[in-house]
């Protein structure tokens, strides 16, 4: 599966579109995780626990956005975009969405 | 008394921390930044014909960076009165350098020489329940990389 975030793939002809292929995961942290943070939020920095839990979210939208464009017959997706909300306090989702299309 | 002692014991700390911390950020980022030299970001690109380009990928790289303690209250007192909040520009500023250090990394691992259609997204992340003060922002840089 190749994935661009520009319209086409270098190198590459699209032989076929197949419309949008999306993925989306919510994740909240954890107490512990949470209690960790506001500690280091007093010194400022960077919040690891964070920066891993977001990677794992958006490593799980990627995935089930690649999975549906695999059941497409799809082997490849372009423009590829993320948006990330605050859903309620403590929780946040990602969502990717991309152009499913059939390379040579 | 005892709880104003304990938060000017934590603005002092976190002035302190958080001052030697920022300062020792912006040390390493310029070394990466120096390192990555030879890899090349631009934002356009997204609808360019590449020729002689044989391989691309999506790379990512991100960063949680959170205010201290000092900071956040100093950008309080800023809001009263209004103005440039530049307590948060040095943030976001190691924010986004950050992540793009990151993404280049990524980027250069690979094997890419130029990542191009670069994009940039921003999140506030774990909002204290009811307050104000921000808790930390999520930066997030994405971008196609070719060989």
């Amino acid at each position: 599966m190749i994935i661009t975030n520009i319209e086409s793939i270098p190198g590459r002809e699209v032989i076929e579109h197949y419309g949008i292929a999306q993925g989306s995961s919510v994740r909240a942290k954890h107490v512990g995780r949470d209690f960790m943070a506001g500690l280091k939020n007093l010194f400022g920095g960077e919040l690891r626990g964070y920066t891993e839990l977001l990677s794992e979210s958006r490593d799980e939208a990627m995935e089930r956005m690649i999975k549906q464009a695999q059941s497409m017959g799809a082997n490849a997706i372009v423009n590829v975009r993320f948006s990330t909300s605050a859903i309620t306090v403590g929780a946040s989702e990602i969502f990717a969405y991309g152009t499913a299309v059939k390379v040579q | 008394m005892i709880q104003l002692g304990f938060v000017l014991i934590l603005l002092i700390a976190g002035y302190i921390f958080g001052t030697a911390r920022e300062k020792s950020h912006f040390i390493s980022l310029r070394d990466r930044e120096q390192k990555l030299n030879m890899i090349s970001w631009r934002s356009t690109g997204k609808k360019e014909v590449f020729e002689g380009v044989s391989e691309s990928t999506l790379v990512m790289g991100h960063v949680v960076i959170g205010q201290d303690y000092f900071k956040s209250f100093l950008a309080g007192l800023i809001n009263l009165v209004g103005g440039r909040v530049s307590v948060y520009e040095t943030l976001l500023d190691r924010g986004r350098r950050e992540a793009l250090c990151r993404l280049r990394q990524v980027a250069k691992d690979w094997g890419g020489t130029e990542v191009v259609n670069v994009r940039f997204e921003t999140a506030l992340i774990g909002q204290n329940q009811g307050k104000q003060r921000a808790g930390a922002v999520e930066i997030f840089a994405y971008g196609t990389v070719v060989k």
